[in-house]
């Protein structure tokens, strides 16, 4: 069992205190919100995706708890510059890792999610930024 | 922090162990360290006498009720009649008519919701509720196609009774008010609200579900129209809950479900109705819950209920002292009659991370809005972490929450 120090390690209420790209995009071609009804949280991811189909920038806004904003955070750093497709497939990892346990060898600075899988509770706390992601991916504005 | 470990000295008097010892659930375990217990406002635990009662009923008297004529249906039969007596008595109620069994204290309200106020909605109507009101006495109304207007709240978490007294004289269809509030624990002067209604004619509905847990509520003296609560909130099964309601406005009140047992007389053509409260009651009902409701009640009134609550509240004031010594917490709610539920903010540390972080020590708090978003949103926070006591709980329980603050502070910080 993961100890709840693993779950709030200290990365984890370093982009709570200090999130990454907590911003509005200038010219985002894709938004989608997110929403937790179990705790009124919520997040809006937007993007801007090149003709190349790049992720060029990419940032969040909303309230949640330290799950949820370092998640966010940490997902936008993650994902500028990845391709869409290649985002899409973080998504795919990133989500079994939390729901399934499954390993993830590549998943790099997003294994401090790991614990969270121990908690399933808290798994929508840490993949509501990811699946407003994947939704504003869906959502071209 | 010297006020609070002041206040854990030698409390006289209420024999806490004795009490734990009734709930079997209460010497376990979670997350491998001893449970504590501090989310009573969202369910209580149920007493062994509960649990037993129930047990035995399903063993030795279950069958159908008003259906057979043999030996079984008619003991089952007995034990749903006397279970609605004993809610009768527990709650001073004029007699057992007025008891309608119902699911939970949300059916209750659904049940007025449909059979009262919509008939009488014709081209719109009001609903008059207050802020601190829990979605369930909120919702309810809007489905039923009525508008909801609030009592406002006051910065210490208490209606401003001018307000109600300006609102109750455009004379709305119902008044849909709380008896204690599950996030804030204020208690609402619920007599004089009723006398205020009554004055402009309006009936008025009360959410008793706080309130029966901790302290003696007598629906004839409080004069209101409908009371309802919950059985679960009560040491008592889930599934169970009463809908008393004054005998005239039943009488004249349509069915909430068709189906069995609710009838006088079938007919492709006409259908006639049972009196209440069966008329209420379609289908077969939670024989068994009204029985582990009736052995709650039994459990309850055995207990020094005065004691009781006098120990609730050197829990809420230990807790309110907690919070006061702790940097960055915040209560929300300060009525002078406030029960044992305190709900909490607490800086840089969003609600549901306090929980998971006090999870970890096997503190049982809740975190969200509690289904009562309108509140939050009043006080300006989306969520807040809630701590509610019952007669179980000890002072070294709310040392072991403090402790559990204070790590969540260490954390945050």
């Amino acid at each position: 069992m993961a100890s709840l120090a693993e779950l709030y390690q200290s990365v984890i209420v370093e982009h709570d205190r200090n999130p990454r790209n907590f911003r509005v995009l200038e010219a985002a071609s894709h938004r989608a919100e997110g929403r937790n009804p179990l705790c009124g949280d919520e997040v809006a991811v937007e993007l801007r995706v090149d003709d190349a189909g790049r992720i060029a920038d990419i940032g969040f806004q909303g309230r949640g708890c330290a799950i949820s904003r370092a998640s966010a955070s940490m997902m936008t750093t993650a994902l500028k510059g990845k391709t869409v497709a290649e985002a899409r497939e973080l998504f795919d990892r990133f989500h079994s890792m939390l729901t399934a346990g499954a390993e993830q060898p590549d998943i790099g600075k997003l294994e401090v999610f790991r614990g969270v899988a121990q908690y399933p509770m808290r798994v929508k706390c840490a993949t509501l930024p990811w699946h407003a992601m994947k939704d504003a991916l869906a959502n071209e504005k | 922090m010297v006020t609070v470990s002041s206040l854990t000295g030698a409390r006289a008097g209420f024999d806490t162990a004795r009490i734990r010892a009734d709930f079997p659930i209460l010497a376990g375990t979670s997350r491998g360290v001893p449970l504590v217990y501090l989310d009573s406002a969202a369910s209580a635990q149920k007493p062994a006498v509960v649990i037993d009662a129930m047990s035995r009923f399903y063993r030795a008297d279950y069958a159908n009720i008003h259906r057979g004529v043999y030996d079984l249906s008619e003991r089952s039969t007995r034990a749903w009649d006397e279970a609605r007596a004993r809610v009768a008595r527990f709650i001073g109620a004029p007699s057992p008519e007025g008891v309608v069994f119902v699911r939970g204290t949300t059916e209750a309200i659904n049940l007025v919701a449909s059979s009262f106020v919509r008939p009488r909605l014709g081209d719109g109507g009001t609903v008059l509720v207050t802020e601190m009101e829990h979605h369930g006495n909120i919702v309810p109304w809007q489905l039923a196609g009525a508008r909801t207007v609030p009592v406002p709240v006051t910065d210490s978490g208490e209606l401003d009774l001018a307000a109600a007294g300006r609102l109750l004289a455009t004379r709305p269809l119902l008044f849909a008010v709380t008896h204690v509030s599950n996030v804030l624990g204020t208690i609402n002067p619920i007599a004089e609200l009723c006398e205020m209604a009554h004055r402009h004619g309006v009936p008025v509905l009360v959410d008793g579900a706080q309130a029966v847990p901790h302290q003696p509520v007598t629906v004839g003296e409080l004069e209101c129209d409908f009371y309802c609560f919950s059985g679960h909130k009560l040491f008592g099964p889930t599934g169970i809950g009463v809908l008393w309601s004054r005998e005239d406005h039943l009488a004249a009140m349509p069915p909430y479900q068709g189906g069995g047992d609710m009838i006088d007389e079938v007919r492709f053509d006409r259908t006639t109705f049972a009196p209440p409260p069966r008329r209420f009651e379609a289908g077969t009902p939670d024989i068994a819950g009204a029985v582990g409701l009736r052995a709650a009640i039994d459990w309850l009134e055995a207990q020094d209920r005065a004691a009781i609550h006098r120990h609730e509240a050197e829990l809420r004031d230990h807790a309110m002292a907690v919070l006061a010594a702790t940097p960055g917490a915040r209560a929300i709610g300060s009525a002078p009659e406030k029960a044992a539920v305190i709900a909490f903010t607490m800086e840089r540390a969003h609600p549901h991370d306090i929980a998971s972080l006090l999870d970890a020590d096997g503190i049982c708090v809740r975190a969200g809005h509690h289904c009562a978003q309108p509140l939050h949103r009043r006080f300006g926070v989306e969520a807040t972490a809630r701590a509610s006591f019952a007669a179980y709980n000890t002072h070294a329980e709310i040392d072991a929450l403090a402790a559990g603050l204070a790590k969540v502070r260490k954390v945050f910080g």
